[in-house]
């Protein structure tokens, strides 16, 4: 099992190094007895998005809910910027974005007064909102572009809209570590984009953010760090060296879409490196050549800086 | 006009009105939080399950209050406990702990026939509530809304996302385990003006009825509180009228209220629907509710 230290980037402001995550020897067992996660481990530091990645039932929720300290482990520990989970909680340090299934979409209450959730932590006994806290909420509201809906029942937004206001919740709290639980099932491409841009500002600004999704393609393009699951975590580490093709075998098993196209079936040049496509159900990752060591992954063509270089490549 | 002021001549008239009202006020709270959970069958559950606990306490000469709180915190604690270990379902389980104790409930009031009137208990007899026994409700009644004054909003977190309630550094469990302790303690005194029977319908139609008019849970919880302490006054009021059946009165009114909301709510009722529906269909465009916004 790989253990990776974030190096963590260069010319992270200084005073915003709390933002870390140690998650070690986690073992998690439902009341009903199956046992999600089993022995994982993993090591984050600031100024980090790291994307969660397995298939269905590999215990990513279960994995949040662990961090959280909703539910127990059996074994092991979680550290939240070196406090155990309970006194991070305490501190508002943790945000959460919970899977759209884990959402009573009925419930009676408005965009914003979702939103004015993520700032109880900071209220008082009796959650009293101040000037400060409806600023705030404001200001989340119109981060992620959602203040013309602040009067919306929750139920009444698209799947898109549905998690930017959770998001929105979450930079209310201002917490420095993020939890992001599926943000890119059910969202189109745009809304897609518009909550990577959210989190690239947050890296930047030295937050700490755990992603699930099962768009392989994209993780390359924005998360630095990846933590492979199988009711367990099988590798973890920076994406260039955790997020190859026999890590991702071994993550999906057979569930994964597979294609293969051999060079002489693209091009007539003396290029030999045929191109795998992996696909989750989502977009997919795309390998050259036939071993994983041969080449990181092919980042998606929106990312600007890396256009024109596959030729270029070898 | 005289003869409409004749039950506030009478002080055990008065005494059932006022008494009937808090009790529907505290009921009608409760309820607003029970139905989001699918969870509004265990005032029915608890209703039942406090029987044995009452029957008990006149054995032993306790005021019957502590019997009945003790038999509603030990379901509750079934209920939760069965939750937890078993995978049975939320409506299994009620069924199975609410018959358990109902049945241990008859069996000790027909071996004590005399210890405790089985009617009072399950029709509820606000008009002839003894003082003592009209206190014992005042005092739950009162600790109970003051409770939940101060802490319906991390109620509130807690019922819409336990998870997130954990990370604002609430602690979810232990603001369940105060929720069921108000419920059991308000259905005990709800036992006293409705009866076992009824008990159900003060903690289901407030909230049910408040759930047709607003989107905002903070409204939802005035407008329920305020039906149900209109009702269950009204309701005691009128029952003068038909002579005694309290609860069925306050009950009819609370179904008829709910009815009109049914049909008439600005926004999810029956009509409004259809009116929308047939705007819809007329534009032959989406609902506004549905566009997409540019991001
Ligand atoms: N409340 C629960 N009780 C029992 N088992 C559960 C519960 N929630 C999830 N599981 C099980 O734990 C495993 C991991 O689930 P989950 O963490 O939700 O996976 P993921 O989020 O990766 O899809 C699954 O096998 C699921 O059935
Ligand atoms: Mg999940």
């Amino acid at each position: 099992m790989t253990v990776a230290h974030t190096a963590s980037n260069s010319g992270e402001p200084s005073g915003q190094r709390t933002a870390s995550l140690t998650v070690e020897n986690v073992t998690v067992t439902y009341p009903n007895g199956n046992t999600a996660l089993r022995d994982a481990s993993f090591n984050l530091g600031p100024g980090t998005i790291c994307a969660l990645v397995g298939v269905n039932g590999s215990g990513k929720s279960t994995l949040f809910k662990a961090i959280m300290g909703f539910l127990t482990p059996q074994a092991g520990s979680v550290r939240i910027a070196g406090l155990p989970a309970r006194d991070a909680l305490k501190k508002n340090l943790v945000a959460y974005v919970p899977q759209s299934e884990d959402v009573d979409w009925n419930f009676p209450v408005l965009v914003e007064d979702v939103v004015m959730m993520g700032r109880y932590g900071h209220m008082g006994f009796l959650r009293h909102p101040s000037t400060t806290d409806h600023e705030k909420v404001t200001d989340a509201l119109t981060r992620v572009g959602m203040t013309d809906y602040r009067n919306r029942q929750i139920g009444e937004l698209s799947g898109g809209q549905k998690k930017r206001v959770f998001l929105a919740r979450a930079l209310a709290q201002e917490g420095r570590i993020i939890l992001l639980d599926e943000p890119f099932t059910g969202v189109d491409v745009k809304t897609e984009s518009a909550i990577v841009g959210l989190m690239r500002e947050l890296r930047d600004a030295g937050h700490l953010m755990l992603v699930s999704t099962h768009n392989l393609g994209s993780v390359p393009d924005f998360c630095d760090q990846v933590v492979l699951m199988d009711k367990t975590v099988l590798a973890a580490g920076p994406t260039e060296e955790t997020f190859t093709q026999a890590n991702l075998e071994l993550t999906f098993g057979g569930v994964l879409r597979h294609f293969r196209l051999e060079g002489s079936a693209l091009h007539d040049d003396e290029d030999t490196r045929g191109v795998t496509v992996l696909t989750d159900d989502e977009r997919p990752v795309v390998f050259y050549g036939h071993q994983q060591n041969e080449t990181a992954p092919v980042r998606p063509k929106s990312d600007t800086d890396n256009s024109n270089d596959q030729d270029g490549e070898k | 006009m005289n003869e409409l002021l004749v039950p506030f001549a009478y002080e055990y008239m008065v005494k059932a009105m006022w008494v009937s009202a808090l009790v529907g006020a505290v009921c009608a709270f409760l309820s607003a939080y029970l139905m989001l959970k699918g969870w509004s069958l265990m005032g029915d559950a608890l209703a039942h399950a406090i029987v044995p606990g009452v029957s008990g306490a006149y054995l032993l000469g306790l005021p019957y209050a502590a019997g009945a709180f003790i038999a509603g915190l030990l379901a509750s604690a079934g209920m939760f406990f069965i939750r937890q270990q078993s995978r049975l379902r939320e409506d299994a389980i009620i069924g199975l702990v609410f018959t358990t104790f109902f049945a241990a409930g008859l069996l000790m009031v027909s071996l004590n026939p005399t210890s405790v009137n089985v009617q009072t208990i399950i029709l509820g007899n606000i008009l002839g509530i003894s003082d003592s026994d009209a206190w014992q409700v005042i005092i739950i009644s009162v600790i109970s809304l003051a409770i939940l004054i101060v802490k319906w909003k991390d109620l509130m977190l807690v019922f819409f996302d336990e998870a997130y309630a954990q990370t604002v550094g609430l602690n979810p469990t232990w603001l369940k385990i105060l929720f069921f302790t108000l419920l059991s303690a308000c259905t005990v005194a709800a036992l006293q003006t409705v009866g076992a029977c009824l008990v159900i319908a003060l903690v289901v139609t407030p909230g049910a009825t408040a759930y047709l008019l607003t989107d905002r849970f903070e409204r939802l919880l005035m407008i329920s509180v305020a039906f149900g302490t209109i009702t269950s006054f009204v309701g005691a009021y009128l029952s003068y009228f038909v002579d005694g059946a309290t609860g069925g009165v306050i009950v009819t009114l609370q179904t008829i209220l709910f009815l009109v909301a049914f049909l008439f709510a600005p926004k999810h009722g029956l009509y409004a629907s259809r009116r929308q529906a047939r705007l819809v269909t007329a534009d032959g465009g989406e609902p506004v509710a549905l566009k997409e916004p540019t991001v």
